[in-house]
């Protein structure tokens, strides 16, 4: 049993510490390594189009998970404890954004923005000499609509397992809401909110399937390094796909801290 | 009424968010799949059926889809399975945390980095050329069916051992005990009690995996190597390459429903299975 769970883990990790070691290889072959250098990691480093992608996509990630984190948190407080037919409406509609492919995502957004855009451009041109296109703003805007399902999720779970006695004990004390809401609610939910904007910003960064739709002109990273591999394997991909690794796994274990500080069970 | 107000303020930004990007746009696909072809590329109108009716065209990725999908899903659960049991049984509670963090890492980390790992491992100076030394012959295994196959087991594992886990961890031990203490051998009650009671996770975990395997374009683009398509990665051809808009919306309209028929059935499975589960199973991840 034990030597099974050993397998199943190497199978796991194997992969990524291949790419870890090879990114660290000095030649310029990808598949045999030829003693250690970091050599790799400086040429990504200094790669403008590198750079250039790393940039949109942090770009991307932060201000779609800002206001997938404010909106998503919002939608939560409204939905905790509300029932009837609107609760029934957003219930589904978070499970639609969270079931349907990505892929189906992507193009569904592609040609609705496009069928737009063309409408309303000659009109825009008209009016003020400018054209609306895909870009930064439909990259934003899709990775946040979904993002903010998982950030609505995270928090309505948090807002649904606290003790709604100390919400009483607050009004009973003749706080008003608000102040109710900032001293008991927010500091209760706070670790959830932000292991849920931790997430939504890894996704954005990792997404490559709906930015591919979406993104217009701009390259975002995985964009970059998926088109790279299609024109062959080299140790500066295993180099800006470690480091992409050692990120996205810094910020999930910050948000996995957060969610177990916040966490009914810390009373033990 | 001041309360109802505050709420529709909250839900209005989200529900704003959703329409227009996620109910309109599924509104113009299925508008788009009774459209026509423009013959300059995109969408021209129209109301006829001619793009369902045209399907069978991409019968193959369909195909490759409803073969690779499920047969990943049952590797993927047999090799779950096990760990989760072991997780969820044998280990002791200090390490046990530590273990199931090292099992969801990979799954939040880039599928597209971690894929891409497999072109080195399955590729000619891979795994091959280790068998080759080892003189078990000749083998190609990059962009092969199996290659797929090795690369949604990999990258989907990690879902399917979750809620295996849940549904074991929750299980009750003083069953097992009272069992043993009437002289059932193990091996029976594995399959008479701690098996049929980990159906809820088996179910929840096999469906998700399933349904996020039915939409995936990045794994068999990238080690299927063109010969093994999934819809998806028809998708992505008729939208950008071909610019097909109406064939294209026609293909994800047939995903969508797909997808819909799985999740109907497993609802009514997961009902069946019900009696000792709670509500929340489905809503793991």
């Amino acid at each position: 049993m034990k030597f099974y769970a050993i397998a199943v883990y190497s199978f796991l990790y194997i992969p990524i510490a291949i790419i870890a070691l090879f990114s660290f290889s000095a030649g310029r072959s990808a598949s045999s390594f030829q003693g250690f250098s970091t050599e790799w990691y400086g040429r990504a480093l200094r790669n403008p189009f590198v750079m250039e992608a790393l940039g949109t996509s942090l770009k991307v990630a932060f201000l779609s998970a800002v206001l997938a984190t404010v909106f998503g948190t919002m939608a939560a407080l409204a939905l905790t404890g509300m029932r009837g037919r609107l609760r029934a409406v957003f219930d589904t509609l978070v499970l639609i954004a969270v079931m349907i492919p990505g892929v189906v995502i992507g193009i569904a957004a592609l040609i609705a923005l496009v069928t737009v855009f063309n409408a309303v451009n000659p009109v825009l041109e008209a009016l003020m000499g400018q054209r609306l296109s895909l870009g930064f703003g439909s990259l934003v805007g899709v990775h946040g609509m979904f993002t903010m399902s998982l950030v609505l999720l995270l928090v309505r779970g948090r807002l649904e397992t606290f003790d709604r006695s100390q919400i009483e004990a607050s009004n009973d004390l003749g706080a008003n809401p608000f102040w109710t809401f900032v001293q008991v609610t927010l500091p209760q939910i706070a670790p959830a909110i932000l292991a849920g904007f931790l997430l939504a910003f890894t996704f954005s960064f990792d997404d490559f399937i709906m930015a591919f739709f979406v993104s217009g002109s701009e390259t975002t990273l995985p964009i970059y390094i998926f088109s790279s591999i299609r024109r062959g394997v080299t140790p500066e991909i295993n180099a800006i796909g470690t480091m992409v690794m050692v990120a996205s796994l810094i910020l999930l274990i910050i948000a996995q801290v957060l969610l177990r500080m916040g966490a009914p069970q810390a009373k033990e | 009424m001041a309360q109802s107000r505050i709420r529709a303020l909250l839900l209005a930004p989200a529900g704003i968010w959703y329409l227009a990007l996620l109910v309109f746009p599924l509104i113009v696909v299925l508008i788009f799949s009774f459209g026509e072809r423009n013959p300059i590329g995109g969408y021209a109108p129209g109301f006829t059926f001619e793009q369902y009716a045209n399907l069978p065209a991409r019968f193959a990725a369909f195909r490759n889809t409803m073969t690779l999908a499920p047969l990943g899903t049952i590797a993927a659960l047999l090799i779950a399975y096990p760990l989760a049991y072991y997780l969820a049984v044998k280990v002791s509670p200090r390490w046990k945390t530590t273990l199931l963090i090292l099992v969801i890492v990979p799954f939040w980390t880039s599928i597209l980095i971690r894929s891409y790992a497999w072109i080195y491992l399955l590729g000619g100076n891979g795994i091959p050329a280790l068998l080759e030394t080892l003189g078990l012959g000749e083998f190609r295994l990059i962009n092969t069916p199996f290659a797929v196959l090795v690369g949604i087991v990999y990258g989907y594992l990690p879902l399917m051992v979750f809620p295996i886990y849940v549904a074991l961890e929750r299980l009750d031990k003083s069953l097992l005990e009272a069992a043993a203490d009437l002289g059932t051998p193990p091996w029976r009650s594995f399959l008479q009690i701690t098996l049929p009671l980990s159906m809820p996770g088996v179910l929840t975990g096999s469906v998700l995996v399933f349904i996020l395997l039915t939409g995936e374009y990045l794994i068999p683009a990238l080690l299927g190597g063109g010969k093994v398509f999934f819809v998806g990665n028809a998708l992505v051809d008729l939208f950008l390459q071909s610019r097909n808009w109406a064939f294209g919306s026609a293909v994800a309209v047939a995903l969508i429903l797909i997808m819909l028929v799985i999740v109907a059935l497993y609802t009514r499975a997961i009902k069946r299975f019900a009696y000792g589960a709670r509500r929340d199973d489905a809503g793991l991840i």
